[in-house]
């Protein structure tokens, strides 16, 4: 599909929750180096696919690889290992509570490595500088704001430089300014740093600015790839609904429901 | 009525069988988390040291009571002088680890509950597993060895103050001897009572602080789930201290 090799394959993958299949036979390549987007609706199962990929959950079948690890067989320590090469930028930026800014940051440094005091200090702010809040370092997390939590969150997803950078929903909930922010923030992070970066969202401006690739997900499959632009130009009801951003099309407006008039004409009351 | 009896009991059995295997899986990281003494002795601090006014407030007042009614009881058979026996074997043996479980399932356990509880709703504990931490060694372990250190730590403290206030009562108030007072307490509380006491505060030690993390790292992700976790956290602990405080006083008879 792409020049550069697939750093995350995925094959044939099943997965469901409580009867509700979420991906059916779903198969995707992320390719190495590049800003990958995954997009969709919401409840689409944008999210689970991190978390899939990721290994947080099992999938049912099919088989995942990462960076070379089959996550279907891998023991916990492998898993660990792998996820130590792997950063990820939660949509609420997950920052632990009883931590300040820079204890935040710190927090992969001292849990995995024995570096001296010093250079955990200079590590962290050198990343905290890279986001843009070395002034920041001394605030408790619950000074921050929603854009400014994320950006930590992002400095600690970096602290130990790994080779892929998840981002789960990056743009939701921010200001313009911000939303600016983090996007040039993917932007160089991806290429200064040799990433590969998968972002998961729903926001077609900062995705087309943004991202190399592009997967449409709708219905538990990729009804789409590509680059931005010939997702732009892509004839498919669905992509046209998606991008141009309509109510109603393939994707329906309404959750199923019983017929309209008949249930408000219906007598007993019944739902 | 008698199949929904069942299948509460069952239910009940089935959590103190999870709660059992939690403890099996904090036992196996127990030995990772040690050298990393300061992140416990912080846990000692917040379970232990934020309980003691508390603790302190509620020992002088159990006391005092203790001897208002002992003095009162021991009078009919013309025996105040036992006040200073009484007061000690009930605080040591049964209201010190008793009393102080409780205060510390309240005050200790459900700020243990809320805070993992919390700390899954925001995602905290999945982007420590994201960074390859596991969160049950991390956060987990030192909650719990701090609240099974703290625990006895405080029913001494609680038997202290109580038997301070008994004296309090007893000797300043109601005019017992204080030599007979504190004499046929040193003569007659041995060492079998005190270690009573010990066991006692130890194993509601484990108890308390188990369900308090159990139930704060199973809390539902939602703001229900961290009330219902908090909740379930008193009620447990509550029954558990009552029902092992009778065991362990059958065993010492």
């Amino acid at each position: 599909m792409n020049q550069a090799p697939a750093i995350v394959e995925i094959r044939d993958l099943c997965y469901s929750v409580g009867g509700r299949a979420i991906f059916d036979k779903l198969t995707m390549e992320i390719a190495r180096g590049r800003v990958t987007a995954v997009m969709g609706p919401s409840g689409t199962g944008k999210t689970t696919l991190l978390r899939l990929v990721t290994r947080q959950v099992r999938a049912d079948s099919g088989s995942i690889r990462v960076a070379g690890v089959d996550l279907r067989t891998a023991t916990r320590a492998r898993i660990f290992a792998l996820r130590r090469r792997m950063g990820m930028l939660f949509q609420s930026g997950a920052l632990l509570t009883d931590l300040n800014v820079f204890e935040n940051v710190a927090f992969p440094l001292r849990e995995h490595t024995d570096l001296d005091e010093r250079l955990i200090r200079d590590l962290v702010l050198t990343k905290l500088q890279a986001v843009g809040l070395r002034g920041a370092a001394g605030l408790a997390t619950a000074e921050l704001s929603g854009g400014m939590s994320r950006r930590v969150a992002l400095a600690r997803a970096i602290v130990m430089d790994p080779e892929i950078l998840i981002y789960d929903e990056p743009f939701v909930g921010l200001d313009p300014i911000s939303k600016d922010v983090i996007l040039r923030l993917i932007r160089r992070l991806n290429d200064t740093l040799g990433l590969t970066s998968v972002v998961v969202s729903h926001d077609v401006q900062e995705v087309a600015s943004v991202a190399d690739t592009v997967f449409l997900l709708s219905g538990g499959k990729i009804v789409a790839h590509g680059t931005p632009q010939e997702l732009q130009t892509d004839p498919t009801e669905i992509v046209r609904q998606f991008v141009s951003g309509r109510a109603d099309g393939p994707v329906s407006y309404h959750y199923p429901a019983p017929d309209y008039f008949g249930q408000l004409l219906a007598r007993d009351g019944a739902s | 009525m008698f199949a929904d009896l069942r299948a509460s009991l069952e239910d009940s059995l089935v959590r103190l069988g999870d709660i059992v295997a939690f403890l099996g899986r904090i036992m196996v990281q127990v030995p990772q988390a040690l050298p990393r003494f300061q992140l416990i002795v912080d846990q000692v601090y917040n379970a232990g040291a934020l309980s003691l006014v508390i603790i302190m407030l509620s020992g002088l007042f159990v006391g005092m009571v203790l001897g208002l009614q002992g003095f009162e009881l021991l009078q009919r058979f013309g025996s105040e002088e036992a006040l200073g026996t009484a007061a000690a074997i009930g605080l040591v043996k049964e209201l010190g680890p008793v009393v102080t479980a409780l205060l510390f399932a309240g005050r200790a356990g459900t700020a243990l509950a809320s805070e993992l509880g919390l700390m899954r709703a925001t995602d905290q504990l999945s982007a420590m597993e994201m960074m390859a931490v596991d969160p049950i060694r991390r956060v987990v372990v030192p909650r719990f060895l701090g609240g099974v250190l703290a625990m006895p730590l405080l029913a001494a403290i609680f038997s202290m103050i109580g038997i301070y206030g008994a004296q309090l009562v007893g000797v300043q108030i109601m005019k017992v001897d204080a030599g007979s007072f504190w004499s046929q307490m040193r003569a007659s509380v041995g060492l079998v009572d005190l270690n009573e006491g010990i066991v006692k505060s130890c194993v509601f030690g484990v108890a308390c602080s188990l369900i308090a993390v159990y139930e704060g790292y199973h809390a539902a992700p939602t703001a229900e789930g961290v009330g219902a976790a908090t909740t379930r956290t008193v009620v447990t602990s509550a029954v558990i201290v009552l029902f092992l405080d009778y065991l362990i006083t059958a065993f010492f008879l």
